[in-house]
Order: C-alpha cells, then structure tokens, then sequence
C-alpha cells in the first residue's frame, strides 16, 4: 500500500504528469506536489506524485553507506 | 545498457555495499535488541531480499502495523459488503482488500455473486467511474494511511471542484503517531523503530519525537531498498549502544523535516481525527480519520444508512498479536496449514504487505 517508485517527469499538462519508469510511462497526478518541472524525479505512490527526490541528498545517503563504523570515536 | 529511468532504485541494491553495511552491523551491534519495522513495505523488502540472512543474531525483527489491508477491522470489511448490496452500486477500492475475510463473506464473494466491485490503481480512477456512471452510485472504499489519506483527500476535493455528485468515500483512513504511542506504551519489547519512510514523507520528522525523548526509543525513517534498510539498521544499533535516542533520517532524498506541506494541508481540511479501531490494537484514540461537516456530501457512512452484521472474528487466528510485534507468523497454529494465501483465514494472510503473507512466500 504504502509502495512507491521513482519515476522521471517527461511533461506536465495541468495538474497531470507523465512520467516514466524505465521505458513504461504512466500518469501522475500532481494534486498533492508543488513546483514540479519536467526531467524531475518524483515519488509515485497510487497514481499521486507525492514528493520531489533530492539528487544531492541522494548521493550524501550512497556516500554515507559506505562510511566505516566508528561509533566509539564520533 | 541500464534501462533509463530506474535511477534511484539501483544505486542502493549494490550487493557490495549491502556486504560491507551487514559487516558494519556486526562489527557495532552487542547486545540484543528488537527492532520494530512499522511498515508493511519494509516487511515485504526485508524478506524478499532475505536480509534477515545478513543480520547478526542479535538483532530481532518484529512486523508492526503498518499494514493498511490488515489492521482494518471486520466491522469495516462487513461495512463495504453490505454497501455492495446496495442497488445502484459501484464499489472501488485497492485490490489487497477484495481477499479480506468478513464476518460471513467477503467482497471477492460479493463480486462474484453479482456485486460490481471494482479494482482501482489510484482513487481518481475511482472518480472516473463516478464521471461515466452518473446513474450510479460509486463509493470508494479508502484504507491506508498518511500516504494515502491525501490522495482520498484531494479526490473529494476534485470530485466538489468538477461537480461529480455520485462518488462517496467510505473512510478507514489511519494515521501512524497514534497506533505507535499504544505500542511504545504497551508490553511489547521494542527498542527501536524503522519508521515508515513514505508515510514520513507526508508527515515530516515531527511526529516522532515523543518516541525518542519520552518513550526512550531510537527512530530511524528509512527508504525501502536493501541499502537503506541495512543502513537503517546500523543506525538504529549506534543509538541503541550508546542509550542516545533520537530521531535520524536515513531516507533524506525523499523525506523533508516538515514533510510534504500541500498534502498536509489537504488532508486537514477534508478530514478530522476520530477514535478508530484497529485489528490487533482495539480503539485507539484519534488514530482514524473521518470527513469533515464541509465535505458530509461525500462520506459514504453519512449517506447510505446500511445494517452491519455483529463481528465475528476467526478462531485461532492471531493476525492481531502478529501486528503488534508479540508473536511472529510461524507462533500461529494456523499458519501455512489451513491459513495460507489461496485461504486466508486472516486479514496478514491476505495482504501482499502482511506478515503472514510474507513469511509464508519467502520462508526457507
């Protein structure tokens, strides 16, 4: 339910988005999401776009995964 | 070459980092703690990439209720089904909820002895059916949580905006906070929380502090891919090790401190808080959401005065201890014998969320 997959926005026509994951396109409703832009990836969650992904918190959280433990010393 | 698109998803299923996140894990964790994952989403990505296989033993995973299709309770499953009955009628809902046992059938029954009930990706596809069938009725049977509670939300609003007079919701709407506080103050054994990271999204970080500073509990929102939910993890077993509680998000290319503000907001005006019962937990108050005078128009219960038959649950099922971390899929007596996912006994048998479900199509 609860289930939600990035997608990137190709373009928008009103309050709809078309969006694509990988090859598949779908539609995405931008009722519940402000100052969305084509080439965005959005959050899609049961036909809503219901948050924008940040590129460079993104790459921070890959950065982080591969720290070295050492929780002694922080 | 990569398939375009699947950005974001990829990146964080590298099995060498999963590797060296469950070497961390071990180097860090000591002593035994019981981790609660409270979404249905985290339980089904913990088994079906078995990552309970790269954690040491002293780490206890415990499914919680976040699973929308299981914590809805038979009288509202009996609720839809005599709704169904009505002439006139257009069902829509989720396809997990068709499955769910009532007290004497269910709405999969009810389908195929002649109800029109209708499989829907999202609700405005619901509302669409509304647009085409105006002679009908069409209700829309909405469960699940801040992540979906919006969504409801912004269709009665569209539904009032496009003049569609002929679509209902019929509400189970549910939000997090409060069902976590009846657990973090019951006698279940949890020391941290993988919070739920969409729902989060919605909500922000807020709603969660109380569980860290009064409860003493570590919380950590966490994405739903390998990665992040071993990440997750570690995190959560640095705060347990070192009795330092508080509030991390692991899930930061998603979730926001203040959440997301426009679904906040819409869900504020269409809905208000209201007692509401959970398979597993009983009544917790203001956990359910009901609709607002404003928007009465819309709210099935209101408007289709129907006779719900008295609540008999299953015997021997034991989805509600399942739900709140106190018993594990495999406790149950019923479980993978007569209860199995061609027949469900119980509302975590059904769901493709729920632990029973889960447990029994990826066990060993």
């Amino acid at each position: 339910m609860c289930l939600g997959v990035p997608a990137r926005v190709i373009h928008i026509d009103g309050s709809v988005a078309t969006v694509a994951l990988g090859s598949v396109e779908y539609k995405a409703s931008l009722l519940l999401l402000n100052n969305v832009n084509p080439g965005d990836y959005v959050l899609l969650h049961a036909g809503f776009a219901i948050e924008k992904i940040d590129p460079a918190e993104a790459a921070e959280t890959i950065r982080l995964f591969n720290e070295i433990s050492n929780m002694y010393e922080e | 070459m990569k398939p375009e698109g699947l950005r974001y998803i990829d990146e964080y299923r590298d099995s060498a980092l999963v590797l060296h996140l469950s070497n961390q894990i071990r180097k860090v964790s000591k002593k035994p703690v019981n981790l609660m994952e409270v979404c249905g989403g985290h339980t089904m990505a913990i088994h079906k990439n078995g990552l309970t296989g790269f954690l040491p033993e002293t780490i206890n995973l415990l499914s919680g209720p976040g699973c929308p299709v299981c914590v809805s309770s038979q009288t509202f499953i009996d609720h839809a089904i005599a709704l169904g009955n009505l002439p006139d009628m257009i069902l829509t809902t989720y396809g997990d909820l068709l499955r769910v046992p009532g007290s004497l059938s269910s709405l999969e029954k009810e389908k195929a002895a002649g109800s029109d009930i209708r499989i829907v990706y999202s609700v405005l596809d619901a509302l669409e059916i509304a647009k085409q069938n105006r002679k009908k009725q069409v209700v829309f049977i909405g469960i699940g949580f801040e992540t979906t509670a919006p969504a409801s939300a912004a269709a009665i609003k569209k539904a009032e905006m496009d003049g569609i007079r002929n679509f209902y919701l019929l509400s189970s709407h549910k939000v997090m906070p409060p069902a976590l506080e009846a657990l973090a103050a019951g006698d279940t054994k949890i020391d941290g929380f993988i919070a739920p990271g969409h729902v989060s999204a919605i909500t922000g970080y807020g709603i969660y502090q109380k569980f860290a500073k009064v409860y003493k509990r570590g919380v950590v929102i966490s994405g739903f891919e390998p990665a992040d939910i071993l990440q997750s993890i570690l995190m959560l077993v640095k705060q347990i090790e070192l009795s330092n509680y508080h509030v991390e998000n692991e899930y930061k290319r998603i979730v926001k401190p203040g959440g997301n503000p426009k679904a906040l907001a819409i869900m504020e005006e269409v809905f208000i808080p209201v007692d509401a019962e959970w398979r597993g937990l009983g009544i917790v108050p203001e956990s359910g959401l009901a609709i607002t005078e404003k928007f009465a128009a819309y709210d099935a219960t209101r408007k289709f005065d129907v006779k719900i038959p008295e609540s008999k649950p299953p015997r021997g099922c034991i989805c509600g201890e399942i739900l709140t971390g106190k018993s594990k899929p495999s406790d149950c007596r019923l479980f993978a014998s007569v209860c199995n996912p061609l027949n469900p006994v119980g509302a975590c048998m059904v769901s493709s969320e729920g632990a029973c479900s889960v447990f029994y199509k990826y066990r060993a």
